[in-house]
């Protein structure tokens, strides 16, 4: 059974992590998560992209944030990747699968899938 | 929506961005009927507002001027037989005792109803989102209860983010526990 005890175990163990994290997003991934967004499956895209950030070791330079609604609701859901001196990136009509791809192809590799963007989509 | 959770997700969106320190998300459950009830501290609504919640040409966003999240959930519970009741006391008529509560009735054994599906992912997502703000959520299902409350957490993780993808993942399987024992 959880308890709160292993609580406070996970706790003792960020402790030291925390203070190296601050001030190091280098990199920030938004996710629509308004009610178009929501209804678009936003949800599991979300989720996707916080455990590949997590399972991948890129938690100290990606920050992962929700947002509400951009006003694009027939492109959702969307993803925007924001670089500090890039332009951002909005990806549309996301899917868990591209989300996967966005992660390995974007984030790890530094190479924008074009044909996700809403500039490409016919 | 595919599945109610998202609503409940969407629902208790609008509980924070009503600067609400703390949201109350209650799922009771018997055989024949499905009580969802939202109550935050947030700021509120006023009478005039409160009138046109339900009504989808009716937003606070400013991107667009139609929001679909409350009256969507009041078509699918009237969509089952039940409904949707909103109440609510704006900051201005109470500086103390303001928030929102919204309750929806649905009944299981309609054709229209929605399952709940993942209910665990859409806390999880709460958190993840809104780690400085406070969730109760409390389900019950016929005698038995599965509870989470953030500000026990909070308690015990002494300044670390609820957030962190350690916590999260400890949220779920807490949650999870629960539901299977």
């Amino acid at each position: 059974m959880k308890s709160l005890a292993e609580l406070q175990a996970i706790k003792d163990k960020m402790k030291n992590k925390v203070v190296l994290r601050e001030g190091n997003n280098e990199l920030r991934v938004v996710v629509g998560m308004a009610t178009c967004g929501i209804a678009a499956g936003a949800r599991p895209v979300l989720n996707t992209i916080v455990e590949a950030v997590n399972e991948g070791g890129l938690a100290d330079k990606v920050t992962v944030s929700q947002t509400g609604c951009i006003g694009l609701c027939q492109f959702e859901p969307i993803v925007e990747i924001h670089e500090a001196g890039k332009e951002k990136v909005t990806y549309v009509k996301v899917d868990t699968d591209k989300a996967k791809r966005i992660i390995e192809e974007h984030i790890k590799g530094g190479k924008v899938i074009a044909e996700f963007t809403l500039s490409d989509l016919k | 929506m595919k599945e109610l959770s998202l609503n409940i997700l969407d629902i208790a969106e609008n509980s924070v961005k009503a600067k609400a320190s703390l949201t109350e998300i209650s799922i009771e459950e018997t055989d024949e009927k499905l009580t969802l009830t939202f109550t935050d501290n947030g700021t509120g609504m006023t009478e005039e507002t409160l009138k046109t919640v339900t009504d989808p040409f009716y937003t606070t966003r400013t991107t667009r001027k139609v929001g679909m999240g409350l009256p969507l959930l009041k078509l699918e519970a009237e969509m089952t037989g039940g409904g949707v009741n909103v109440t609510s006391t704006h900051i201005s008529e109470d500086s103390i005792n303001h928030g929102t509560v919204v309750s929806a009735v649905f009944y299981k054994n309609h054709i229209d109803f929605t399952p709940l599906g993942d209910v665990i992912e859409t806390v999880a997502t709460l958190i993840q989102g809104h780690p400085d703000t406070d969730f109760l959520f409390v389900h019950k299902i016929n005698e038995k209860e599965i509870r989470l409350d953030t500000r026990e957490l909070r308690e015990v993780l002494e300044g670390i983010p609820l957030n962190t993808y350690e916590v999260i993942k400890w949220i779920k399987e807490f949650l999870k526990e629960q539901y299977i024992n």
